[in-house]
């Protein structure tokens, strides 16, 4: 091989450079995985497993919105003998009592900007406004 | 050659006298046919418009219905006022003092603007001097629905007309459409004029239009509307299934001489009032 000596430190380096971002990740802390907060009061149980959830909680909320609102279809939901009110703030913000802490976590690292808080009230949102009975 | 000719002539004639006279030909077999089929379209028109006028089958939905009884309401503007404050508190809505950004749900009116077809000279004094207790009518007929472009509002099974706030575009063309002006704009991010949340309903945002939803939501957990329940003990608000011969609602209506807003109008309305 001719040039052996300037190729092979050549591909070296371009193949250091090519998968910098692989290992660089690896050893920054730069963009922590989100580990978001789990119910503080300590409920295990959610409407469906936590792997289902994570993946397509999405999908749900928005066929509950959909059978709530559009087919007036308002059943309480119930999963191992517990009751939940099919909706944002009366099912999911009962146990996950912090947006910031459980919902933002991932959405910020993901990036994604859900539009659910423009009108549903955040459980921060409203212990400034508390209704007083 | 000759007589070739002469039979084309012969064919050539018999063809176009046919082609013209096709035409009416068909047009007298096909109209009688027509008319059979265009009569008994009629027929069956009637007989949907004698339904839906409840005139001989009964219905088998429900259809939400309110009586106002507004002589309980009348010398007593706190009262009405009490079922204001409740559906505000209920439904997070927002308390704007500006007449064009303000929010309703269910607030109060002079008569003749309530009832502008009921209007009268020499009329009694209880019109002059009280207001009215107005709110969506929750027609039968509804042209908000008729006119809202991505079905942001549409008629539930049970008669209430709902919004869907998710799909509003804020058109507008709701606003245009109802003629009891039922419908407010949130011109402005209504959260700073909300005064206390309730944490079981969202609040709206900017950019939506929002109504009266009869308490759709309290009704599926067996509650009963809010405005009524402020000024229960009073009975001035009667609530139920207007399809129920038995409902409670069906005997206020037939005891009592009660009118609806702009009936003219052909909406159907589902709020009654006791004058």
């Amino acid at each position: 091989m001719y040039n052996k000596r300037t190729i092979i430190p050549g591909l070296a380096i371009f193949v250091v450079f090519v998968t910098f971002p692989l290992w660089f990740n690896a050893f920054s802390t730069a963009s922590p995985t989100p580990k978001p907060e789990l119910p503080p009061g300590g409920e295990k149980q959610c409407v469906a497993p936590a792997s289902e959830m994570r993946a397509s909680h999405m999908q749900l909320l928005n066929e509950w919105r959909d059978e709530v609102l559009r087919d007036g279809d308002r059943q309480l939901v119930t999963v191992d003998g517990k009751q939940y009110g099919r909706g944002l703030q009366l099912a999911c913000m009962q146990c996950h009592t912090s947006k910031e802490k459980f919902c933002d976590s991932c959405h910020e690292y993901a990036s994604v900007k859900p539009y659910c808080w423009d009108c549903h009230l955040s459980p921060e949102e409203e212990a400034l406004k508390k209704e007083t009975l | 050659m000759d007589k070739q000719r002469r039979k084309f002539l012969k064919i050539a004639g018999a063809t176009a006298l046919a082609g013209i006279s096709a035409p009416a030909v068909v047009k007298l077999t096909s109209s009688s046919a027509m008319a059979s089929s265009g009569h008994g379209a009629a027929v069956t028109e009637d007989a949907h418009k004698a339904v839906s006028h409840g005139a001989e089958e009964v219905p088998t939905t429900v259809r939400f219905g309110m009586v106002v009884d507004m002589r309980k309401f009348y010398g007593k503007p706190e009262l009405l006022d009490k079922a204001i404050d409740a559906c505000r508190k209920v439904h997070n809505i927002p308390q704007i003092d500006n007449k064009k950004s303000e929010i309703k749900w269910i607030w109060k009116a002079p008569f003749e603007n309530v009832f502008p077809e009921h209007s009268g000279y020499h009329s009694s004094n209880i019109k002059e001097d009280n207001d009215f207790l107005v709110l969506c009518n929750h027609c039968d007929e509804p042209p908000c629905v008729r006119v809202c472009p991505t079905k942001a509002t549409f008629r539930l099974p049970n008669g209430i007309v709902a919004m869907d706030f998710h799909r509003c575009i804020g058109c507008r063309f709701c606003m245009m459409g109802c003629p009891y002006g039922a419908r407010s704009f949130n011109w402005e991010n209504p959260r700073p004029y909300i005064k206390e949340y309730n944490p079981d309903f969202p609040t709206r945002m900017r950019g939506v239009v929002e109504k009266c939803n009869f308490c759709g939501e309290r009704i599926a957990l067996g509650k009963e509307p809010a405005c009524l329940e402020a000024v229960k003990g009073s009975g001035a608000i009667f609530f139920g299934d207007l399809n129920d011969p038995e409902s409670e609602i069906r005997k206020v209506l037939e005891q009592e001489n009660t009118i609806q807003r702009k009936p003219s109008l052909g909406t159907k309305p589902s709020v009654f009032y006791i004058v």
